[in-house]
């Protein structure tokens, strides 16, 4: 490329810096951190199992069989002779000392399975019957544990699927709930101040200071025990968003009190522009991607925070199906010893919440356009 | 200085008095009482109670009365001191809490310790030796320690201690000691067990300390009067910790006021998962069986720590930085 043509062409890169909007910005900038770009795709894969878990369960997560206890990780092997998934054969046999069930692989004897193949119907969204799964052992009859079994015979792969929609739903619903009412009472605290925005703030410190484990515990024990799952389900989120709204709206208010003085304020005030429209139309664009990058780093410390109270037994409660919830599976540590896969929901969680901080700290700096 | 500290002191009072109304409103609030679980247990082990028996337990304990006038008798016992009778283990709940209180401010306070001791060194070496081996592998502990639930990281410890070594790293002190009077023995058996739990409780702010302390430091470390006692000739390690360490440690100090608060109840799950002596794991048993006056006294002990946690390292900031001081 010639001198001339790199001046042009950086004179059209600025062009395009120019006119572009600022989310045309910020998604130019991200796109430059690599990392978080990774971590993104495997959040938009963790959302899709999060849309249909059932396409990808290989079998009923409720499905027990005292028989099939504690069967070990079975690999998933893609080539026989050409393209054909298998995985290898397992035979229990009982320890005479420990009289405890021994699983071995045989690996001569395969279980073939098919992908896309059809299986138990259930329904898309709720709404659509389907019967296709990504994967299902070409024999009806037989079990396939590609993440091995608990203690009471379930397949963990397949709970590990409903346990993600769980989750994954509970730090998005919780953390929408805290930036509503973030923004609400934060605008409002910024925007109209005086006595208001002293009684916001106080009652911002009063939470803000309070022992949150402990407290949420307490809450979640006073729900009935008769509640649906569903009931329970939003019962957690709200009381987690109950504590989780502060932070932001301490930053909206921030916001407000530096935005209101902006001269583009005072021009749109001046051009006659209502209360209302200023807010809406001039000042929250202007942050919106900042409260953006925050809620996505609040989203992992609610999943943290719902895995740790459903482990502790008093959040999401079986038999709806969490990550906590699966870990309370791996409480003991000589079952533990035994079955070292149950420890598996927990590496998904610590996936998951690495993947959001990433993304988390990739979109913070790629919304401060003052950043370098 | 002292006005501040009595201005935060004469709050106190009153802070607790919001968070005991509240408190009680929360463990007040499961429907049924202690006694309905207790009758239900009762019943599934054979047993019955009469009704007229039932009536005169619920008029010993206060449960027929109105809300508000529980309450106030509620906070009429603890002006007294008195926490009231754990209804499951027939004992008063002040004891219940107080064998317990000691081991869990200590593992509080080892945690916090440990922090520090950690934090601060890998910060500055981060800083000093940006983008190097150690500073990535520091890095990448950072976001992973950030990301572990503490359970988990307990659960992953005990398992490879168990599974491997075949040791069980639960409770604080070995069976010897568990019951022994206190000796120098004793706390060096206490010493030997307690870092563990502390290490667990204390990863998650370790890694963000740490990465606050590099990010300050990074932004001192161009400064120009670095770059002047540099070129006077002043020895590396000697400048750094002299001047930049210093001004990079304040912001850190302002963070131990939502730090400290942050291990008492993060204390809850470690030593809920580890078995060690703590009132966390009391206070879960006491939710589940609804011992709620037990439930509400821990709920308070914990509002407490958390109240002094704050007060405290407001008074370190104060301290520290002159120009809060100015401003009441």
């Amino acid at each position: 490329m010639s001198d001339a043509q790199a001046i042009a062409g950086g004179a059209v890169a600025e062009d395009r810096i120019a006119v572009a909007s600022n989310w045309q910005l910020v998604w130019w900038r991200f796109r430059r951190h690599h990392l978080a770009m990774v971590c993104a795709g495997i959040l938009i894969c963790m959302y899709i199992v999060v849309l249909c878990p059932d396409f990808f369960c290989t079998q009923n997560p409720e499905q027990t069989d005292a028989r099939q206890a504690f069967i070990p990780v079975q690999t998933l092997h893609l080539f026989d002779d050409g393209w054909n998934p298998w995985v290898p054969s397992i035979a229990g046999k009982r320890n005479p000392v420990t009289l405890r069930m021994e699983w071995t692989t045989d690996p001569r004897r395969k279980v073939h399975v098919r992908l896309l193949a059809s299986g138990a119907p259930y329904r898309v969204f709720g709404l659509f019957p389907a019967n296709i799964h990504l994967l299902q052992a070409s024999d009806p009859g037989q079990r396939v544990f590609l993440l091995g079994s608990d203690r009471l015979g379930r397949d963990q792969w397949s709970r590990i699927m409903r346990g993600t929609q769980t989750s994954m739903t509970v730090g998005l619903v919780a953390v929408t709930l805290s930036v509503i009412f973030g923004v609400v009472l934060g605008g409002i605290s910024g925007y109209f101040g005086g006595a208001i925005d002293l009684v916001i703030q106080r009652l911002i410190e009063l939470l803000q200071s309070v022992p949150t484990i402990p407290i949420w515990l307490a809450l979640s024990a006073a729900l009935p025990r008769d509640w649906t799952p569903i009931q329970v389900f939003f019962a957690i989120t709200v009381i987690l968003s109950l504590i989780g709204w502060t932070t932001l709206a301490r930053e909206v208010r921030g916001r407000f009190l530096a935005l209101r003085e902006e001269d583009f304020v005072l021009a749109a005030r001046l051009a006659g522009c209502g209360k209302m429209r200023i807010i809406l139309r001039h000042m929250v664009p202007t942050f919106m991607s900042h409260i953006i990058a925050t809620s996505s780093l609040a989203i992992p410390v609610m999943i943290i925070n719902e895995t740790s109270l459903s482990f502790l037994g008093l959040g999401i409660r079986p038999p709806a199906i969490s990550w906590g919830v699966l870990l309370q599976e791996a409480q003991n540590i000589q079952t533990l010893a035994l079955a070292p896969w149950l420890l598996i929901p927990g590496v998904v969680v610590i996936v998951a919440v690495l993947a959001f901080n990433l993304v988390g700290d990739g979109l913070r700096d790629a919304s401060d356009p003052y950043s370098h | 200085m002292t006005r501040y500290i009595v201005q935060r002191l004469l709050l106190l009072p009153f802070l607790l008095l919001v968070y005991s109304f509240v408190i009680f409103a929360i463990i007040h609030a499961p429907p049924g009482d202690f006694l309905t679980s207790y009758v239900a247990n009762l019943a599934s082990s054979g047993s019955t109670i009469t009704a007229e028996q039932l009536n005169a337990l619920r008029h010993e304990y206060g449960l027929d009365q109105p809300f508000v006038v529980q309450y106030l008798y509620w906070l009429r016992d603890l002006l007294h001191g008195n926490l009231g009778l754990s209804l499951e283990y027939q004992r008063p709940n002040a004891d219940l809490i107080r064998e317990q209180l000691g081991m869990t401010v200590a593992l509080a306070a080892m945690a916090f310790v440990l922090t520090w001791l950690i934090a601060v060194p890998v910060g500055i070496y981060s800083a000093t030796h940006q983008r190097s081996v150690l500073d990535h592998i520091f890095t990448v502990i950072n976001y992973v320690g950030v990301a572990t639930p503490n359970f988990m990281l307990a659960l992953i410890l005990m398992w490879l201690a168990f599974a491997y070594f075949g040791l069980s790293i639960t409770g604080l002190f070995s069976p010897a000691y568990a019951d022994a009077p206190w000796s120098m023995a004793r706390v060096v058996d206490l010493l030997e067990h307690i870092w563990l739990p502390a290490l667990v409780l204390g990863i998650g702010g370790t890694a963000r300390l740490a990465r606050i302390m590099r990010a300050n430091l990074l932004d001192e470390l161009n400064k120009p009067y670095v770059v002047t006692a540099r070129a006077k000739g002043m020895r590396e390690w000697r400048l750094v910790l002299r001047y930049p360490v210093r001004l990079a440690l304040n912001p850190l100090i302002s963070t131990i006021g939502w730090y400290l608060p942050q291990l008492f109840s993060g204390s809850l799950i470690v030593a809920t998962v580890m078995n060690l002596p703590n009132i966390g794991p009391l206070l879960l048993r006491a939710l589940v069986s609804q011992d709620m006056y037990l439930a509400g006294g821990i709920l308070l002990i914990y509002s407490f720590l958390t109240i002094v946690g704050t007060l405290l390292s407001d008074i370190a900031l104060a301290m520290m930085d002159p120009r809060i001081r100015m401003e009441t």
